[in-house]
């Protein structure tokens, strides 16, 4: 048994290094993380946000979404649950009139798949 | 060895990749390219071999007749044969890659600028050109003549999957015959560095069958269409009333400046700002709000004077430029 130490200790720190696993209230039903990352580099998010994970990204037009798991609103209006942000993610100025970002033409799979990989960013 | 040689080359794959050769061009250059690294590699082992031989298989004296004969022979004799082999079979591709293909081939004028590429093709038949930016679009299965030329540095234009690597050079003009075989999309990339941000000058190439590129260059060479909804219109009088045109033209509308990209069909491009972003109505409005910072030095201020709405309003009217 002694010798399953270091192994566990091993275990356990490597555990670390996985994307956190954002807590059941942040669950997006159909979202893969993975897919999310992609789709977010295809639409060129990264033109004004800045994204851990994605390239060298630094936009700065709009808000960093580093740490957007943690985020209580999206864009100071709505509390920050997968519903509300799969709606955002498809049509911004539907829910904020004066909002800068436009909506990009995301499907529902997309917007979900998107949403997932957000909340993996805490 | 081989392993590691496949190993070291299997990351030279993709869309702007000189060994993986989709044109007739390109393909004749990686034939080169290989018969250069064989050659290469076998008279590596040749030289290395014979260091192993004279230093640990038989270390000692050699008589100097066989010394004599192999220093003119391995020496003289053998490079002189090789390089000039090699320098005709150059010359001669060279040669080639740059012959005029006949007055009725297309011609496409590509002119480079700090640091994007304008694009105007001539029809065969002569007529006014069609210009377009940062975007080569070719007919598959016949050969293009591509006439280069630069307005204030050097530039290089370079589609490595599809031809060689030729020089824009400001006053004068060069040629590139490009033959693409398969409708595809490759990158090119500007190969000679031209100031700032030279890395973000780059462009995409999309060959098309001979029909539809047809029919895409007759939809370019229209002029811009109307807005077809408030939103679209509100956002071409704030373009228009913000003093874009000074440096845009949108052809059809008073934009007429000529010192940007000409944007009269932009929803159409697949890139945005040579090669830097994917086009949609997204990085078109973050673009506007910061060229700046996304391509710094770039000839584009950063526009961030507009509200949000007016913003989605000018880069809406700007995609839909279809």
């Amino acid at each position: 048994m002694r010798s399953l130490g270091p192994l566990l200790l091993v275990v356990v720190l490597t555990g670390a290094c996985e994307p956190a696993e954002p807590p059941a209230h942040q669950r997006v039903i159909g979202g893969d993380p993975r897919l999310g990352r992609t789709v977010a580099a295809v639409y060129g998010c990264t033109a004004c946000h800045d994204i851990p994970g994605i390239g060298q990204a630094t936009g700065t037009v709009g808000p960093s979404l580093g740490a957007f798991g943690m985020r209580a609103y999206i864009a100071g209006r709505l509390p920050n649950r997968p519903a509300m942000l799969t709606s955002w993610l498809r049509d911004p100025p539907a829910i904020d009139p004066a909002t800068a970002m436009p909506a990009l033409g995301l499907s529902e799979s997309e917007a979900r798949h998107v949403a997932a990989f957000l909340y993996t960013l805490r | 060895m081989a392993a590691a040689l496949l190993l070291g080359i299997s990351g030279c794959e993709g869309p702007q990749s000189a060994l993986t050769p989709d044109g007739a061009g390109a393909r004749a250059l990686a034939s080169l390219w290989w018969i250069m690294a064989a050659g290469a590699v076998v008279i590596f082992l040749f030289v290395i071999g014979c260091a192993v031989y004279a230093t640990r298989v038989a270390p000692r004296a050699h008589p100097d007749f066989a010394g004599t004969w192999f220093i003119l022979g391995g020496g003289v004799a053998l490079p002189v044969v090789v390089l000039s082999a090699l320098l005709t079979y150059s010359f001669v591709l060279g040669r080639d890659l740059s012959r005029a293909p006949g007055p009725e081939a297309l011609r496409i004028e590509v002119i480079g600028k700090q640091w994007w590429w304008e694009v105007r093709y001539r029809p065969p038949g002569g007529g006014e050109p069609v210009v377009s930016a940062n975007e080569l679009r070719l007919p598959v299965g016949e050969p293009v003549e591509l006439v280069l030329s630069a307005t204030d540095v050097i530039h290089s234009f370079w589609l490595p999957a599809i031809a060689g690597k030729r020089d824009m050079i400001p006053g004068r003009t060069t040629h590139l015959v490009l033959e693409v075989e398969e409708p595809g999309i490759w990158r090119g990339q500007c190969a000679e560095y031209c100031g700032g941000p030279h890395a973000l000058m780059a462009f995409y190439a999309i060959a098309q069958a001979q029909g539809d590129f047809a029919a895409w260059l007759e939809r370019e060479a229209q002029t811009a269409k109307e807005p077809d909804d408030p939103f679209l219109a509100s956002g071409k009088a704030l373009f228009h009333d913000s003093g874009c045109g000074a440096c845009h033209t949108i052809r059809g509308t008073p934009a007429d400046g000529e010192l940007g990209p000409d944007l009269t069909h932009l929803g159409n491009r697949r890139s945005l700002a040579a090669g830097t972003l994917p086009n949609n109505v997204g990085t078109i409005a973050g673009w506007i709000a910061d060229s700046q910072h996304i391509k710094p030095a770039n000839r584009m201020p950063s526009f961030n004077t507009f509200t949000g709405r007016e913003l989605r309003a000018i880069a809406a009217y700007l995609a839909s430029l279809k």
